[in-house]
Protein backbone atom coordinates (compact mmCIF):
# COMPACT_ATOMS: atom_id res chain seq x y z
CA UNK A 1 0.00 0.00 0.00
CA UNK A 2 2.62 2.69 0.87
CA UNK A 3 4.63 1.16 -1.38
CA UNK A 4 1.70 1.69 -4.11
CA UNK A 5 1.36 5.31 -2.85
CA UNK A 6 5.07 5.71 -3.07
CA UNK A 7 5.32 4.91 -6.52
CA UNK A 8 2.27 6.63 -8.19
CA UNK A 9 1.33 9.55 -5.18
CA UNK A 10 5.00 10.88 -4.64
CA UNK A 11 4.22 14.04 -3.03
CA UNK A 12 1.25 13.18 -1.03
CA UNK A 13 4.11 10.34 0.39
CA UNK A 14 6.85 12.49 0.64
CA UNK A 15 4.68 14.87 3.44
CA UNK A 16 4.87 11.49 5.41
CA UNK A 17 2.53 10.94 8.49
CA UNK A 18 4.26 12.78 11.18
CA UNK A 19 6.16 16.21 11.15
CA UNK A 20 5.28 19.48 10.07
CA UNK A 21 3.06 19.25 7.72
CA UNK A 22 2.82 15.22 7.83
CA UNK A 23 -1.03 14.30 6.94
CA UNK A 24 -1.23 12.85 10.84
CA UNK A 25 -0.15 16.51 12.08
CA UNK A 26 -2.26 17.86 9.41
CA UNK A 27 -5.90 16.34 10.78
CA UNK A 28 -5.10 16.43 14.24
CA UNK A 29 -4.33 20.68 13.69
CA UNK A 30 -7.37 20.84 11.74
CA UNK A 31 -9.50 18.28 14.44
CA UNK A 32 -8.14 20.53 17.14
CA UNK A 33 -8.76 24.04 15.45
CA UNK A 34 -12.72 22.99 14.54
CA UNK A 35 -13.23 21.59 18.19
CA UNK A 36 -11.14 24.04 19.99
CA UNK A 37 -13.00 27.07 18.19
CA UNK A 38 -16.15 25.10 18.42
CA UNK A 39 -15.81 24.67 22.35
CA UNK A 40 -15.11 28.60 23.26
CA UNK A 41 -16.94 30.09 19.90
CA UNK A 42 -19.74 27.73 21.13
CA UNK A 43 -19.87 28.64 24.77
CA UNK A 44 -19.80 32.51 23.73
CA UNK A 45 -22.65 31.92 21.06
CA UNK A 46 -24.56 29.86 23.49
CA UNK A 47 -24.07 32.42 26.28
CA UNK A 48 -25.06 35.59 23.69
CA UNK A 49 -28.01 33.40 22.10
CA UNK A 50 -29.74 33.31 25.65
CA UNK A 51 -28.97 36.39 26.49
CA UNK A 52 -30.06 37.91 23.50
CA UNK A 53 -33.45 35.73 23.70
CA UNK A 54 -34.07 36.18 27.30
CA UNK A 55 -33.22 40.57 27.20
CA UNK A 56 -35.70 40.86 23.89
CA UNK A 57 -39.12 42.56 24.79
CA UNK A 58 -40.87 39.80 24.52
CA UNK A 59 -38.40 37.64 26.79
CA UNK A 60 -38.32 36.37 30.29
CA UNK A 61 -36.17 39.24 31.27
CA UNK A 62 -36.63 42.07 28.65
CA UNK A 63 -33.57 44.58 28.87
CA UNK A 64 -33.13 47.36 26.27
CA UNK A 65 -29.91 48.25 26.68
CA UNK A 66 -28.34 44.65 26.77
CA UNK A 67 -30.39 43.56 24.05
CA UNK A 68 -28.88 46.35 21.84
CA UNK A 69 -25.29 45.27 23.08
CA UNK A 70 -26.05 41.57 22.42
CA UNK A 71 -27.32 42.32 19.30
CA UNK A 72 -25.22 44.80 17.77
CA UNK A 73 -22.19 43.02 18.84
CA UNK A 74 -23.19 39.59 16.72
CA UNK A 75 -24.19 41.51 13.91
CA UNK A 76 -21.15 43.60 13.46
CA UNK A 77 -19.05 40.03 14.10
CA UNK A 78 -21.17 38.99 11.62
CA UNK A 79 -20.60 41.55 9.15
CA UNK A 80 -16.94 41.55 8.95
CA UNK A 81 -15.61 38.97 6.87
CA UNK A 82 -13.31 35.94 8.14
CA UNK A 83 -10.64 37.06 6.77
CA UNK A 84 -10.19 40.42 7.51
CA UNK A 85 -10.14 39.40 11.01
CA UNK A 86 -7.54 37.36 11.42
CA UNK A 87 -5.76 40.51 10.12
CA UNK A 88 -7.42 43.08 12.20
CA UNK A 89 -7.79 40.93 15.92
CA UNK A 90 -4.33 39.29 15.52
CA UNK A 91 -2.67 41.88 18.11
CA UNK A 92 -5.13 40.39 20.41
CA UNK A 93 -3.73 36.95 19.37
CA UNK A 94 -0.08 38.34 19.86
CA UNK A 95 -1.48 38.86 23.53
CA UNK A 96 -3.42 36.20 24.80
CA UNK A 97 -1.13 33.83 22.68
CA UNK A 98 1.84 35.20 21.98
CA UNK A 99 2.53 34.23 18.72
CA UNK A 100 -0.16 34.85 15.58
CA UNK A 101 1.05 31.66 13.75
CA UNK A 102 0.15 28.31 14.15
CA UNK A 103 -3.26 26.12 15.45
CA UNK A 104 -3.32 27.67 19.03
CA UNK A 105 -3.17 31.15 17.83
CA UNK A 106 -5.83 30.24 14.91
CA UNK A 107 -7.72 29.74 17.95
CA UNK A 108 -8.78 33.29 18.72
CA UNK A 109 -10.12 34.50 15.30
CA UNK A 110 -11.55 31.59 15.05
CA UNK A 111 -13.72 31.34 17.74
CA UNK A 112 -14.54 34.86 17.40
CA UNK A 113 -15.60 34.05 14.18
CA UNK A 114 -17.72 31.96 14.57
CA UNK A 115 -19.87 32.87 18.02
CA UNK A 116 -21.82 35.57 15.97
CA UNK A 117 -22.86 33.08 13.79
CA UNK A 118 -23.45 30.57 16.54
CA UNK A 119 -25.48 33.23 18.38
CA UNK A 120 -27.64 34.36 15.70
CA UNK A 121 -28.54 30.11 15.49
CA UNK A 122 -28.79 30.12 18.74
CA UNK A 123 -31.39 32.84 18.81
CA UNK A 124 -33.45 31.54 16.14
CA UNK A 125 -33.64 28.10 17.58
CA UNK A 126 -34.02 29.14 21.21
CA UNK A 127 -37.39 31.49 19.56
CA UNK A 128 -38.47 28.27 17.43
CA UNK A 129 -39.45 26.88 20.93
CA UNK A 130 -43.29 27.54 21.56
CA UNK A 131 -43.77 30.65 23.85
CA UNK A 132 -46.65 28.79 25.56
CA UNK A 133 -44.34 26.85 27.15
CA UNK A 134 -42.17 29.39 28.66
CA UNK A 135 -45.25 30.68 29.91
CA UNK A 136 -46.33 27.29 31.19
CA UNK A 137 -43.29 27.23 32.76
CA UNK A 138 -43.20 30.60 34.69
CA UNK A 139 -47.23 29.96 35.75
CA UNK A 140 -46.04 26.97 37.98
CA UNK A 141 -43.63 29.01 39.38
CA UNK A 142 -40.05 28.52 37.35
CA UNK A 143 -36.70 31.00 37.74
CA UNK A 144 -35.27 32.05 34.93
CA UNK A 145 -32.44 29.42 35.43
CA UNK A 146 -35.10 27.14 35.75
CA UNK A 147 -36.80 27.96 32.43
CA UNK A 148 -33.30 28.23 30.48
CA UNK A 149 -32.26 24.77 31.29
CA UNK A 150 -35.65 22.89 31.44
CA UNK A 151 -37.40 24.99 28.75
CA UNK A 152 -34.96 26.56 26.01
CA UNK A 153 -32.23 24.22 26.17
CA UNK A 154 -34.68 21.37 26.67
CA UNK A 155 -37.16 21.60 23.89
CA UNK A 156 -34.84 23.08 21.81
CA UNK A 157 -32.04 20.62 21.73
CA UNK A 158 -32.93 18.88 19.00
CA UNK A 159 -32.76 22.85 16.90
CA UNK A 160 -29.53 23.60 18.49
CA UNK A 161 -28.09 20.26 17.58
CA UNK A 162 -29.24 21.03 13.85
CA UNK A 163 -27.62 24.29 14.33
CA UNK A 164 -24.60 23.61 16.13
CA UNK A 165 -23.84 20.74 13.30
CA UNK A 166 -24.01 23.80 10.48
CA UNK A 167 -21.68 25.68 12.15
CA UNK A 168 -19.19 22.67 13.23
CA UNK A 169 -18.87 22.94 9.51
CA UNK A 170 -18.64 26.24 8.12
CA UNK A 171 -16.11 25.69 11.42
CA UNK A 172 -13.80 23.69 9.18
CA UNK A 173 -14.44 25.73 6.45
CA UNK A 174 -13.06 28.57 8.38
CA UNK A 175 -10.53 26.53 9.73
CA UNK A 176 -8.87 25.97 5.72
CA UNK A 177 -9.61 29.44 5.77
CA UNK A 178 -7.10 30.52 8.80
CA UNK A 179 -4.91 27.70 7.13
CA UNK A 180 -3.96 29.86 3.99
CA UNK A 181 -2.58 32.17 6.21
CA UNK A 182 -0.36 29.78 8.38
CA UNK A 183 -2.78 28.03 10.83
CA UNK A 184 -1.72 25.00 9.81
CA UNK A 185 -3.97 21.38 9.17
CA UNK A 186 -5.81 20.19 6.38
CA UNK A 187 -6.64 23.88 4.70
CA UNK A 188 -2.70 24.40 4.89
CA UNK A 189 -2.01 21.36 2.97
CA UNK A 190 -4.56 21.95 0.55
CA UNK A 191 -3.08 25.42 -0.15
CA UNK A 192 0.34 26.65 0.81
CA UNK A 193 1.51 22.90 -0.19
CA UNK A 194 -0.72 21.59 -2.82
CA UNK A 195 -1.93 24.43 -4.83
CA UNK A 196 1.15 26.93 -4.03
CA UNK A 197 3.54 24.09 -4.70
CA UNK A 198 1.97 22.69 -8.15
CA UNK A 199 1.07 19.11 -6.10
CA UNK A 200 -2.40 18.53 -7.36
CA UNK A 201 -2.54 15.21 -5.75
CA UNK A 202 -1.96 16.96 -2.56
CA UNK A 203 -4.33 19.43 -3.02
CA UNK A 204 -7.09 16.79 -3.86
CA UNK A 205 -6.34 14.45 -0.71
CA UNK A 206 -6.31 17.27 1.55
CA UNK A 207 -9.77 18.37 -0.28
CA UNK A 208 -11.19 14.84 -0.01
CA UNK A 209 -10.17 14.21 3.78
CA UNK A 210 -11.94 17.63 4.64
CA UNK A 211 -15.02 16.67 2.50
CA UNK A 212 -14.94 13.22 4.87
CA UNK A 213 -14.68 15.32 8.06
CA UNK A 214 -17.55 17.20 7.27
CA UNK A 215 -19.37 14.19 6.38
CA UNK A 216 -19.01 12.57 9.32
CA UNK A 217 -20.22 15.73 11.26
CA UNK A 218 -22.94 16.50 9.20
CA UNK A 219 -24.17 12.21 9.87
CA UNK A 220 -23.62 12.52 13.61
CA UNK A 221 -25.36 15.58 14.00
CA UNK A 222 -28.30 14.72 11.64
CA UNK A 223 -28.51 11.26 13.82
CA UNK A 224 -28.45 13.05 17.21
CA UNK A 225 -30.91 15.38 16.46
CA UNK A 226 -33.65 12.78 14.90
CA UNK A 227 -33.15 10.35 18.11
CA UNK A 228 -32.89 12.69 20.63
CA UNK A 229 -36.40 14.13 19.49
CA UNK A 230 -39.76 13.07 21.21
CA UNK A 231 -42.00 16.25 19.32
CA UNK A 232 -44.27 16.25 16.82
CA UNK B 1 -63.04 37.27 51.88
CA UNK B 2 -62.91 36.40 48.22
CA UNK B 3 -59.93 34.47 47.20
CA UNK B 4 -59.36 36.47 44.02
CA UNK B 5 -59.98 40.08 44.17
CA UNK B 6 -59.21 42.01 41.42
CA UNK B 7 -59.55 45.36 41.43
CA UNK B 8 -59.73 48.30 38.84
CA UNK B 9 -57.64 46.85 36.81
CA UNK B 10 -56.39 48.70 33.19
CA UNK B 11 -53.60 46.74 30.93
CA UNK B 12 -52.82 48.86 28.27
CA UNK B 13 -49.62 47.84 25.38
CA UNK B 14 -47.95 50.69 23.84
CA UNK B 15 -47.39 49.90 19.85
CA UNK B 16 -45.47 52.74 18.18
CA UNK B 17 -47.48 55.66 18.53
CA UNK B 18 -50.79 54.52 19.86
CA UNK B 19 -51.56 52.78 23.14
CA UNK B 20 -54.00 49.79 22.77
CA UNK B 21 -56.25 49.06 25.84
CA UNK B 22 -56.48 45.66 26.32
CA UNK B 23 -58.58 45.34 29.63
CA UNK B 24 -60.18 48.52 31.34
CA UNK B 25 -61.17 49.14 34.42
CA UNK B 26 -62.07 45.74 35.18
CA UNK B 27 -62.97 44.50 38.56
CA UNK B 28 -63.55 41.29 39.81
CA UNK B 29 -64.04 38.71 43.13
CA UNK B 30 -63.98 35.13 42.94
CA UNK B 31 -65.19 33.49 45.97
CA UNK B 32 -63.67 30.07 47.14
CA UNK B 33 -65.22 26.57 45.44
CA UNK B 34 -66.47 28.88 42.35
CA UNK B 35 -66.54 28.32 38.86
CA UNK B 36 -66.30 31.65 37.16
CA UNK B 37 -66.70 31.95 33.81
CA UNK B 38 -65.26 34.86 32.20
CA UNK B 39 -67.03 34.75 28.08
CA UNK B 40 -66.37 36.82 25.44
CA UNK B 41 -64.93 36.75 21.99
CA UNK B 42 -61.67 36.96 20.78
CA UNK B 43 -59.84 40.21 21.55
CA UNK B 44 -62.00 41.03 24.50
CA UNK B 45 -58.83 41.26 27.00
CA UNK B 46 -60.42 38.46 28.71
CA UNK B 47 -56.67 36.15 28.75
CA UNK B 48 -55.03 39.34 29.56
CA UNK B 49 -57.55 39.96 32.16
CA UNK B 50 -57.31 36.15 33.47
CA UNK B 51 -52.77 36.32 33.40
CA UNK B 52 -52.96 39.50 36.05
CA UNK B 53 -54.09 37.34 38.36
CA UNK B 54 -50.88 35.24 38.59
CA UNK B 55 -49.12 38.42 36.92
CA UNK B 56 -47.87 36.94 33.75
CA UNK B 57 -48.91 40.26 32.89
CA UNK B 58 -48.65 42.89 35.00
CA UNK B 59 -51.48 45.44 34.82
CA UNK B 60 -50.81 49.18 33.93
CA UNK B 61 -52.78 49.90 36.80
CA UNK B 62 -54.72 48.13 39.73
CA UNK B 63 -54.80 45.79 42.90
CA UNK B 64 -54.54 41.75 42.43
CA UNK B 65 -55.07 40.38 45.80
CA UNK B 66 -54.83 36.59 45.64
CA UNK B 67 -55.93 34.78 49.16
CA UNK B 68 -55.24 38.11 50.67
CA UNK B 69 -51.90 38.93 49.40
CA UNK B 70 -50.88 41.50 47.43
CA UNK B 71 -49.32 40.31 44.06
CA UNK B 72 -48.29 43.38 43.34
CA UNK B 73 -46.06 44.07 46.57
CA UNK B 74 -44.22 40.80 45.97
CA UNK B 75 -40.78 39.84 44.94
CA UNK B 76 -40.23 38.00 42.02
CA UNK B 77 -39.42 35.04 44.53
CA UNK B 78 -42.10 35.66 46.71
CA UNK B 79 -44.18 35.64 43.38
CA UNK B 80 -42.72 32.20 42.17
CA UNK B 81 -44.05 31.30 45.43
CA UNK B 82 -47.42 32.99 45.32
CA UNK B 83 -47.39 31.34 41.34
CA UNK B 84 -47.41 28.13 42.41
CA UNK B 85 -50.58 28.32 44.76
CA UNK B 86 -52.20 29.08 41.05
CA UNK B 87 -52.43 26.72 38.47
CA UNK B 88 -53.00 27.45 35.12
CA UNK B 89 -54.07 25.71 32.13
CA UNK B 90 -54.03 26.75 28.09
CA UNK B 91 -55.84 26.43 25.11
CA UNK B 92 -53.10 24.67 22.99
CA UNK B 93 -51.87 22.75 26.03
CA UNK B 94 -48.34 23.71 26.65
CA UNK B 95 -46.36 20.47 27.41
CA UNK B 96 -42.77 19.68 27.75
CA UNK B 97 -42.64 17.24 23.99
CA UNK B 98 -39.29 16.35 25.08
CA UNK B 99 -40.71 15.19 28.42
CA UNK B 100 -42.71 11.89 29.30
CA UNK B 101 -46.02 12.57 30.84
CA UNK B 102 -44.50 11.66 33.78
CA UNK B 103 -41.62 14.09 33.62
CA UNK B 104 -44.23 17.04 32.83
CA UNK B 105 -46.25 16.19 36.11
CA UNK B 106 -42.84 16.39 37.77
CA UNK B 107 -41.82 19.34 36.62
CA UNK B 108 -42.98 21.58 38.38
CA UNK B 109 -41.59 19.48 41.53
CA UNK B 110 -38.49 19.80 40.85
CA UNK B 111 -37.90 22.26 43.47
CA UNK B 112 -40.53 20.69 45.82
CA UNK B 113 -38.68 18.88 49.37
CA UNK B 114 -39.49 15.80 48.26
CA UNK B 115 -38.18 12.08 47.98
CA UNK B 116 -37.70 10.15 45.08
CA UNK B 117 -40.76 8.25 46.09
CA UNK B 118 -42.68 10.84 47.48
CA UNK B 119 -42.43 12.53 44.49
CA UNK B 120 -43.38 9.60 42.38
CA UNK B 121 -46.10 8.82 44.17
CA UNK B 122 -47.53 12.16 44.28
CA UNK B 123 -47.16 12.38 40.30
CA UNK B 124 -48.94 8.57 39.75
CA UNK B 125 -51.59 10.26 42.59
CA UNK B 126 -52.12 13.19 40.22
CA UNK B 127 -52.11 10.93 37.47
CA UNK B 128 -54.80 8.59 38.40
CA UNK B 129 -56.68 11.80 39.44
CA UNK B 130 -57.31 12.89 35.81
CA UNK B 131 -57.28 9.23 34.58
CA UNK B 132 -54.02 8.70 32.85
CA UNK B 133 -51.87 6.44 34.94
CA UNK B 134 -51.20 4.20 32.52
CA UNK B 135 -49.70 6.57 30.19
CA UNK B 136 -46.74 7.78 32.53
CA UNK B 137 -44.29 6.65 29.87
CA UNK B 138 -45.74 7.84 27.01
CA UNK B 139 -44.68 11.78 25.50
CA UNK B 140 -47.25 14.16 24.51
CA UNK B 141 -46.78 13.79 20.91
CA UNK B 142 -48.54 10.01 21.39
CA UNK B 143 -51.33 11.52 23.19
CA UNK B 144 -54.88 12.88 21.64
CA UNK B 145 -55.80 16.38 22.54
CA UNK B 146 -58.02 15.75 25.47
CA UNK B 147 -55.32 13.79 27.29
CA UNK B 148 -52.45 16.26 26.93
CA UNK B 149 -54.83 18.58 28.59
CA UNK B 150 -55.36 16.24 31.49
CA UNK B 151 -51.76 16.03 31.68
CA UNK B 152 -51.98 19.57 31.44
CA UNK B 153 -54.12 19.92 34.11
CA UNK B 154 -52.10 17.14 36.43
CA UNK B 155 -49.32 19.44 36.53
CA UNK B 156 -51.32 22.28 36.98
CA UNK B 157 -52.28 20.21 40.12
CA UNK B 158 -48.86 19.23 41.29
CA UNK B 159 -47.89 21.99 43.76
CA UNK B 160 -51.81 21.48 45.38
CA UNK B 161 -53.05 25.13 44.25
CA UNK B 162 -56.24 26.48 45.53
CA UNK B 163 -57.06 28.21 42.29
CA UNK B 164 -57.00 26.96 38.41
CA UNK B 165 -56.79 29.04 36.08
CA UNK B 166 -58.65 27.49 32.46
CA UNK B 167 -57.36 30.01 29.48
CA UNK B 168 -59.52 28.49 26.41
CA UNK B 169 -58.50 24.67 28.06
CA UNK B 170 -61.38 22.92 25.96
CA UNK B 171 -61.56 25.74 22.84
CA UNK B 172 -58.98 23.39 20.33
CA UNK B 173 -60.55 20.07 21.94
CA UNK B 174 -64.09 17.87 19.92
CA UNK B 175 -67.19 18.60 21.80
CA UNK B 176 -67.12 15.02 23.44
CA UNK B 177 -64.21 15.52 24.90
CA UNK B 178 -64.70 19.42 25.90
CA UNK B 179 -67.43 17.61 27.72
CA UNK B 180 -65.08 14.84 29.87
CA UNK B 181 -62.07 17.53 30.34
CA UNK B 182 -65.29 20.00 31.98
CA UNK B 183 -66.47 17.21 33.95
CA UNK B 184 -63.16 16.49 34.89
CA UNK B 185 -63.13 20.17 35.97
CA UNK B 186 -66.18 19.88 37.75
CA UNK B 187 -64.95 16.95 39.68
CA UNK B 188 -61.98 18.42 40.65
CA UNK B 189 -63.87 21.88 42.13
CA UNK B 190 -66.19 19.32 43.84
CA UNK B 191 -63.40 17.20 45.83
CA UNK B 192 -60.70 19.25 45.86
CA UNK B 193 -62.58 22.35 46.52
CA UNK B 194 -60.74 23.86 43.63
CA UNK B 195 -61.97 27.39 42.85
CA UNK B 196 -61.74 27.42 38.73
CA UNK B 197 -61.56 30.84 36.87
CA UNK B 198 -62.94 29.42 33.28
CA UNK B 199 -61.94 31.92 30.87
CA UNK B 200 -64.14 31.07 26.91
CA UNK B 201 -65.71 32.02 24.10
CA UNK B 202 -68.23 29.25 24.41
CA UNK B 203 -71.06 29.80 26.70
CA UNK B 204 -71.61 25.77 26.65
CA UNK B 205 -68.91 25.35 28.30
CA UNK B 206 -69.56 27.85 30.86
CA UNK B 207 -73.28 26.72 31.40
CA UNK B 208 -72.24 23.15 31.72
CA UNK B 209 -69.87 23.61 35.12
CA UNK B 210 -70.11 27.44 36.02
CA UNK B 211 -71.81 29.04 38.78
CA UNK B 212 -70.62 32.52 38.02
CA UNK B 213 -70.67 34.17 34.72
CA UNK B 214 -69.21 37.28 33.40
CA UNK B 215 -69.43 38.42 30.01
CA UNK B 216 -66.15 40.67 28.45
CA UNK B 217 -66.62 43.09 25.48
CA UNK B 218 -63.62 45.48 24.69
CA UNK B 219 -61.59 45.28 27.46
CA UNK B 220 -64.63 45.91 29.68
CA UNK B 221 -66.90 43.35 32.12
CA UNK B 222 -70.38 44.24 30.68
CA UNK B 223 -72.25 41.95 33.03
CA UNK B 224 -72.09 39.60 35.53
CA UNK B 225 -73.88 37.41 37.92
CA UNK B 226 -75.08 34.09 39.32
CA UNK B 227 -75.24 31.70 35.94
CA UNK B 228 -78.90 31.03 36.31
CA UNK B 229 -79.51 35.26 36.51
CA UNK B 230 -77.37 35.79 33.51
CA UNK B 231 -78.81 33.08 31.89
CA UNK B 232 -82.75 33.77 32.22
CA UNK B 233 -82.10 37.60 32.99
CA UNK B 234 -79.59 38.99 30.56
CA UNK B 235 -79.16 42.59 30.63
CA UNK B 236 -76.93 43.21 27.60
CA UNK B 237 -77.10 42.24 24.00
CA UNK B 238 -73.59 40.62 23.82
CA UNK B 239 -75.00 38.44 26.51
CA UNK B 240 -78.39 37.58 24.56
CA UNK B 241 -76.10 36.63 21.61
CA UNK B 242 -74.17 34.31 23.85
CA UNK B 243 -77.16 32.49 25.33
CA UNK B 244 -79.01 32.19 22.20
CA UNK B 245 -75.99 29.95 20.67
CA UNK B 246 -75.52 28.24 23.86
CA UNK B 247 -79.30 27.40 23.80
CA UNK B 248 -79.67 26.91 19.90
CA UNK B 249 -82.13 29.39 20.14
CA UNK B 250 -80.94 30.88 17.05
CA UNK B 251 -80.70 28.20 14.98
CA UNK B 252 -84.64 27.65 16.36
CA UNK B 253 -85.65 30.88 15.09
CA UNK B 254 -84.08 30.31 11.59
CA UNK B 255 -86.15 27.04 11.66
CA UNK B 256 -89.27 28.61 12.55
CA UNK B 257 -88.87 31.49 10.16
CA UNK B 258 -88.02 29.11 7.24
CA UNK B 259 -91.32 27.36 8.41
CA UNK B 260 -93.20 30.37 8.25
CA UNK B 261 -92.31 31.27 5.14
CA UNK B 262 -94.03 28.58 3.59
CA UNK B 263 -97.08 28.63 6.03
CA UNK B 264 -97.87 31.87 7.25
CA UNK B 265 -99.23 32.73 10.14
CA UNK B 266 -103.42 32.82 10.07
CA UNK B 267 -104.77 36.19 11.91
CA UNK B 268 -105.84 34.31 14.92
CA UNK B 269 -102.71 33.32 15.65
CA UNK B 270 -99.46 34.77 17.31
CA UNK B 271 -96.00 33.67 17.53
CA UNK B 272 -95.41 33.35 21.19
CA UNK B 273 -91.46 33.22 23.15
CA UNK B 274 -92.02 31.50 26.34
CA UNK B 275 -89.07 30.87 29.03
CA UNK B 276 -89.50 29.72 32.80
CA UNK B 277 -86.99 29.23 35.45
CA UNK B 278 -87.50 26.94 38.51
CA UNK B 279 -90.14 23.71 39.53
CA UNK B 280 -92.61 25.68 38.69
CA UNK B 281 -92.72 24.44 35.25
CA UNK B 282 -94.91 26.08 32.48
CA UNK B 283 -96.03 22.36 31.31
CA UNK B 284 -99.25 22.49 33.45
CA UNK B 285 -99.86 26.05 33.10
CA UNK B 286 -99.70 25.45 29.09
CA UNK B 287 -101.80 22.18 29.20
CA UNK B 288 -104.41 24.43 31.21
CA UNK B 289 -105.14 27.22 28.94
CA UNK B 290 -106.84 25.78 26.40
CA UNK B 291 -109.58 24.72 28.83
CA UNK B 292 -109.32 27.90 31.00
CA UNK B 293 -109.33 30.61 27.76
CA UNK B 294 -109.83 28.50 24.46
CA UNK B 295 -106.60 28.85 23.46
CA UNK B 296 -104.53 26.13 21.98
CA UNK B 297 -100.65 25.86 21.48
CA UNK B 298 -98.63 24.23 18.92
CA UNK B 299 -95.53 24.08 19.55
CA UNK B 300 -92.52 24.81 17.40
CA UNK B 301 -89.24 24.19 19.62
CA UNK B 302 -89.11 23.09 23.27
CA UNK B 303 -85.69 23.17 24.99
CA UNK B 304 -85.08 22.33 28.98
CA UNK B 305 -82.01 22.57 30.75
CA UNK B 306 -80.53 22.34 34.40
CA UNK B 307 -78.45 25.33 35.26
CA UNK B 308 -76.69 25.26 38.64
CA UNK B 309 -79.35 22.52 39.42
CA UNK B 310 -82.07 24.52 38.36
CA UNK B 311 -84.41 23.56 35.16
CA UNK B 312 -84.52 26.26 32.43
CA UNK B 313 -86.91 25.89 29.97
CA UNK B 314 -87.49 27.53 26.35
CA UNK B 315 -90.10 27.30 23.97
CA UNK B 316 -91.35 28.80 20.41
CA UNK B 317 -94.71 28.63 20.00
CA UNK B 318 -98.00 29.75 17.76
CA UNK B 319 -100.83 30.18 20.26
CA UNK B 320 -104.62 30.42 18.04
CA UNK B 321 -107.44 32.14 19.44
CA UNK B 322 -109.16 35.41 19.52
CA UNK B 323 -106.75 38.02 20.11
CA UNK B 324 -107.75 39.53 23.38
CA UNK B 325 -108.07 35.40 24.85
CA UNK B 326 -104.52 35.65 23.79
CA UNK B 327 -103.18 38.62 25.47
CA UNK B 328 -105.28 37.39 29.06
CA UNK B 329 -103.10 34.32 28.48
CA UNK B 330 -99.66 36.00 27.83
CA UNK B 331 -100.55 38.22 30.93
CA UNK B 332 -101.22 35.82 33.04
CA UNK B 333 -98.32 33.69 31.95
CA UNK B 334 -95.92 36.05 33.03
CA UNK B 335 -97.73 36.83 36.58
CA UNK B 336 -96.90 33.35 36.87
CA UNK B 337 -93.17 34.14 36.37
CA UNK B 338 -93.22 32.33 33.01
CA UNK B 339 -91.39 35.20 30.57
CA UNK B 340 -93.62 35.50 27.71
CA UNK B 341 -92.93 37.85 24.72
CA UNK B 342 -94.80 38.06 21.05
CA UNK B 343 -92.28 37.00 18.32
CA UNK B 344 -91.86 38.72 15.19
CA UNK B 345 -89.98 37.66 12.41
CA UNK B 346 -87.49 40.51 12.88
CA UNK B 347 -87.13 40.09 16.24
CA UNK B 348 -88.84 39.89 19.36
CA UNK B 349 -91.35 42.25 21.36
CA UNK B 350 -92.23 42.26 24.74
CA UNK B 351 -95.36 41.46 25.93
Amino acid sequence: MLNWIQVHFPNIYALGWTGDGGWGTAIFQTLYMTFGAALIGGLLGLAFGIGIVLTADDGISPHPLAYQIFDKVISIGRAIPFIIMVVIISPVTQVLVGTTIGATAALVPLSLGVFPFFARQVQVALLDVAPGKVEAARSFGASNTDIIREVYLREGHSELIRVSTVTLISLVGLTAMAGAIGAGGLGTTAIVTGYQRFQPDVMWLATILVLLFILIIQFVGDFLARHQHHGS
Amino acid sequence: MPVIDLKNINVTFKQKDKTITAVNNASLKVEQGDIYGIVGYSGAGKSTLVRTINLLQKPSSGSVTVNGTNMLSLSETELRTERKKIGMIFQHFNLMDELTVFGNVALPLQHADLTTSALTAKVNHLLDLVGLKDRATNYPAQLSGGQKQRVAIARALANDPQILLSDEATSALDPRTTNQILALLKKLNAELGLTIVLITHEMQAVKAIANKVAVMEAGSIIERGSLLDIFTQPQKQLTRDFINTATNLDEALVNVQTLLAEQPLAADEKLVQVQYVGANTAQPLLSKIYADFGVSINLLYSNMEILANTPVGLCIAVFKGKPAAIQTVVDSLNDHSVKTTFLTLGGATNA
